[in-house]
């Protein structure tokens, strides 16, 4: 029989006592059951684990972690946007020259013409917007395809950037403009050698997990949907709590939270929500899973299309600022081959080729694993070359697992 | 009794949480036309897919000409001399119909002369197999140009030529009509007569009775019985399918909405003059009232489809005008249908309708969202409720929202695509063949479902290739011939005999 009500609040009560008892403690049959989504997690768990012995430890010190923050973080930011583009079923081979164009624009304005920091901030993300639309009548009302249209834009946004910066590099930005990529929060509330405020943020994050997964929990109950057992609910609270804390302590044992950190995880817990729980976000999925079925359910597939690439424009100066910030001024050549990190985060975090199917989060934990291997090769000094190649492995890799378990899904129905 | 070339004992298969299948024996005799029938979940599939390989075996075993044989696919079950002619056809439309016949096992010049692919011989070879199926089809044409028709027969001349002697057709008749069922039929018979064995999956207990010899009926991944069709009636067929659920196959009488049914002071909910698209349908006329069930019926090809698109804005109309509520409109595509509150449920239901990778809750919500905008999110709390509600309305199994709807089965999928638009609480419903390739017990329920909607006042337009159905549920059936519409019976007019007739009217092409 099925609920016809929605659960009473009694029902409510009786299944958060169920929340505390009922479940599987086959951890086989939750891995196999998840796999596709925790296989990746666990993926990330082995790499780090496996640099920190290769390196010595180094690579899990609270510099390096930090540093690992700093010099990855636009990646993550294009890998956000670049995730919700690829889950629409499209591609974005452009982001590199926009981040270029983005970063220039604003040196020009910052550094060329001294005007103050922050104008240089709006320039930048209304160009990344304006490439966005640029991008987004094309694909959405044009009907080219989006590998071509960011292909052009790619070389279009290029010679932009050259244009702009009279193909010489230009530096240095002013102190302000270089807190946004290399700036600490650090004694907010005080701390003895350590940032109080660090380990403060990290909590909150831990608690809002815990929350959030137990409120899954009760509604997954409710629809007497299987459930993991509850000391193994906790076991996992615990260990991610731990992870995070862990990692809370060495920022804040090294210089505090990064003002990067914190632009990226605004962005990951925004773009988490549009995905889940938006009308844009699900109507993306359902335009990736199966576009005929979306347009004829009345989605308007051209405006969520245009969006999706306006979106990845306003992202794309995102990380152009974070770039130009980081790097000091503003290169011809900035941003080369960013799309290729960006779009390997986002199929090895589980996104499809084929669409309708990805996460932010999982996005993230790729664009985390790319730069976990490049800094623990970084550190252990493995060639340029060697670097590239084991990056190439890993993507073929994420895929092949990918559609491994897609096809045993497949079969299993 | 002749040795069987196929046997199967004692199969068990099962996936997680499911039993697909437990102990259950089938043989397959040379030279018969054997019928497995079943609800949707009964296993037909998944008995298909165990003798072909797809699946390994949790169980039981299988036996071929008396030697024991695992496939590992169907590659290896094909070199067996065991041939699949799946429901959906698996060919390349962009390459020729000779292409098709012989891929991968094209005639090859020798390898002195470069081992090129003889294509003089490839066009020879599938001239040979098509005049011996006696399809008259030209082998140099694109598979792409032809009916869906042509192409499984197509299909079934690939898996000819690979010298089966065991030849599953897997639903092989649920997208033609009448007379492409029966030149399937007049080919399958010849097969049999060479000593081919058949295994013939389908919904339609009519042509189970008009081409198979023997049956085997599965229910809940059992096997129920085995028989030869002359001996069992229809009504214990059919009973054996269902088991005891038989009621909901009495016959539907529905009262008819006589009142409103052609009375021109209704005013129409949707009423279309003159409205065409050039190389899909000629300009037509048709208005549907509020309570009233207009039926299309035609064969295939006739442009049902065609029409219903026009109605809901899918295609742009190149002729002609549409009134809502006799108010004049121009569709610019699906989203204005929908906010007009029309509804369409698209015969393709895997290409049109069901998004795989979302869950239940996300396809049923995903129309009504669209309607509403971005901005106005329906509250997850409303979204759960009417969920809920309709999923238990329409009896969908699993009963679970967060279920992802690749995982349930065509017959649920359907109804989730019908909640989809059910809850949009449309004014006018479009229902392009809702029925098809979905079990009795659910046919049924959709069955029974138009007609209390019809009763509760909505419009609707039902579009289906089986005249019976369309016969008995509709008020009005509008019968479209060669992309033409060809006249309109009221409902003490229409009977399957005057719709045929209708259809066949001057359309030499049937003769």
């Amino acid at each position: 029989m099925t609920r016809t009500a929605p659960p009473s609040g009694r029902a409510e009560e009786s299944t958060t006592a169920a929340a505390l008892h009922v479940g599987t403690s086959d951890i086989r049959a939750l891995i196999t059951r998840n796999l596709r989504q925790s296989g990746i997690y666990v993926a990330f768990v082995v790499i780090v684990a496996l640099f920190a012995i290769l390196t010595g430890g180094v690579s899990l010190s609270p510099v390096n972690v930090t540093n690992i923050v700093l010099q990855y973080s636009y990646i993550l930011v294009l890998a956000i946007g670049m995730v919700i583009v690829i889950i629409a079923g499209h591609i974005d081979l452009s982001v590199g020259s926009v981040v270029a164009l983005t970063g220039a624009i604003s040196a020009v304005l910052v550094i060329g013409q001294g005007l103050p920091w922050w104008l240089g901030v709006l320039a930048a993300l209304a160009v990344g917007l304006a490439v966005g639309a640029w991008h987004g009548f094309w694909v959405a009302y044009v009907g080219i395809p989006a590998f071509i249209v960011t292909l052009a834009g790619m070389l279009l946004f290029r010679g932009l950037t050259l244009r702009v910066l009279d193909n010489i590099s230009l530096s240095p930005f002013p102190a302000e403009y270089q807190q946004i990529a290399s700036g600490f929060l650090n004694g907010l509330f005080g701390g003895d050698g350590y940032d109080v405020f660090t380990l403060v943020i990290g909590a909150v994050g831990v608690a809002g997990y815990a929350v959030n997964g137990f409120r899954t929990r009760v509604a997954r109950i409710t629809y007497h949907q299987p459930v993991e057992s509850f000391p193994l609910f906790v076991a996992r609270v615990v260990l991610v709590g731990a992870v995070v804390m862990y990692f809370a302590w060495q920022l804040a044992n090294a210089r505090g939270l990064p003002v990067v950190l914190i632009v990226l995880g605004v962005l990951v817990l925004v773009y988490g929500v549009v995905t889940r729980r938006s009308v844009f976000g699900r109507q993306v999925y359902a335009i990736g899973g199966n576009l005929a079925a979306a347009t004829l359910s009345g989605v308007k597939v051209r405006a969520v299309n245009f969006w999706i690439f306006v979106n990845m424009g306003l992202l794309s100066g995102i990380a152009g600022v974070i770039y130009s910030s980081r790097s000091n001024g503003a290169q011809p050549a900035a941003g080369n081959m960013f799309e290729l990190d960006a779009i390997a985060a986002a199929f090895i975090g589980g996104a499809a080729v084929t669409g309708g199917v990805g996460t932010v989060v999982g996005a993230m934990a790729g664009g985390l694993i790319m730069a976990v291997m490049s800094n623990g090769m970084q550190l252990m000094g493995v060639d340029q070359s060697v670097q590239s190649m084991v990056k190439g492995f890993v993507l073929l890799l994420a895929v092949t697992f990918d559609l491994y378990n897609k096809r045993r899904a497949g079969a299993a129905r | 009794m002749p040795e069987p070339v196929v046997a199967m004992r004692g199969i068990e298969i099962g996936f997680p949480g499911v039993k697909a299948l437990d102990g259950v024996d089938f043989r397959l005799l040379p030279g018969e036309v054997h019928a497995l029938m079943g609800e949707n979940g009964a296993g037909k599939s998944t008995l298909i897919k165990a003798l072909t390989g797809v699946y390994g075996l949790d169980g039981g075993t299988v036996t071929v000409r008396g030697e024991p044989a695992v496939f590992s696919g169907p590659a290896a079950a094909q070199a067996a001399g065991i041939a699949t002619v799946y429901q959906e056809v698996n060919l390349c439309p962009n390459l020729s119909v000779a292409e098709n016949i012989l891929l991968g096992r094209e005639p090859r010049r020798p390898v002195w002369q470069g081992g090129r692919i003889d294509r003089r011989g490839v066009r020879r070879r599938a001239g040979e197999l098509l005049a011996r199926l006696r399809l008259d089809v030209d082998p140099d044409s694109a598979l792409g140009e032809h009916p869906l028709a042509v192409q499984q027969l197509v299909a079934i001349a690939r898996a000819v030529d690979l010298e089966a002697d065991v030849l599953i057709l897997d639903e092989p008749t649920s997208s033609l009509d009448a007379t492409e069922v029966a030149e399937l039929f007049r080919i399958v018979r010849g097969l049999r007569a060479d000593g081919v064995a058949v295994l013939f999956v389908s919904h339609f207990i009519d042509q189970v009775y008009e081409i198979a010899d023997r049956v085997t009926i599965l229910r809940n991944g059992r096997l129920v019985g085995e028989h030869l069709v002359a001996e069992l009636p229809r009504l214990d067929m059919v009973a054996k399918m269902v088991g005891h659920e038989l009621a909901v196959l009495a016959d539907l009488d529905r009262e008819p909405a006589a009142e409103v049914a052609g009375d021109p002071t209704v005013t129409p909910v949707l009423a279309a003059r003159g409205i065409g698209r050039g190389g899909a349908i000629e300009p037509a006329d048709l208005d549907v009232r509020p309570g009233e069930v207009v039926g299309l019926a035609g064969l295939l090809g006739s442009g049902r489809t065609e029409l219903v698109r026009l109605l809901f804005g899918a295609d742009r109309p190149d002729a002609g005008s549409l009134q809502v509520r006799g108010r004049p409109v121009r569709l610019r595509g699906p989203h204005a249908a929908v906010a007009e509150g029309i509804a369409f449920c698209s015969e393709d239901r895997k290409g049109e309708g069901v998004v795989g990778d979302l869950t239940v809750r996300d396809n049923i919500v995903l129309a009504l969202q669209a309607r509403r905008g971005w901005a106005r999110r329906i509250p997850r709390r409303t979204a759960d409720e009417l969920v809920a509600r309709w999923i238990s309305a329409l009896d969908i199994r699993p009963a679970d929202p967060d279920a992802l709807l690749r995982n349930l089965s065509g017959g649920n999928q359907q109804k989730c695509l019908l909640a989809r638009w059910l809850i949009t609480e449309p004014r006018l419903l479009i229902l392009d063949e809702p029925t098809r390739g979905i079990d009795v017990g659910a046919k049924a329920q959709i069955q029974q479902l138009v007609a209390e909607l019809a009763g509760d006042g909505l419009g609707v337009v039902f579009v289906s290739a089986e005249l019976e159905e369309v016969v008995r549920l509709s008020d009005r059936v509008a019968v479209l011939r060669d992309r033409r519409k060809v006249g309109e019976l009221p409902r003490a007019d229409a009977s399957v005999g005057r719709v045929m007739e209708l259809i066949a009217s001057g359309g030499g092409h049937l003769a």
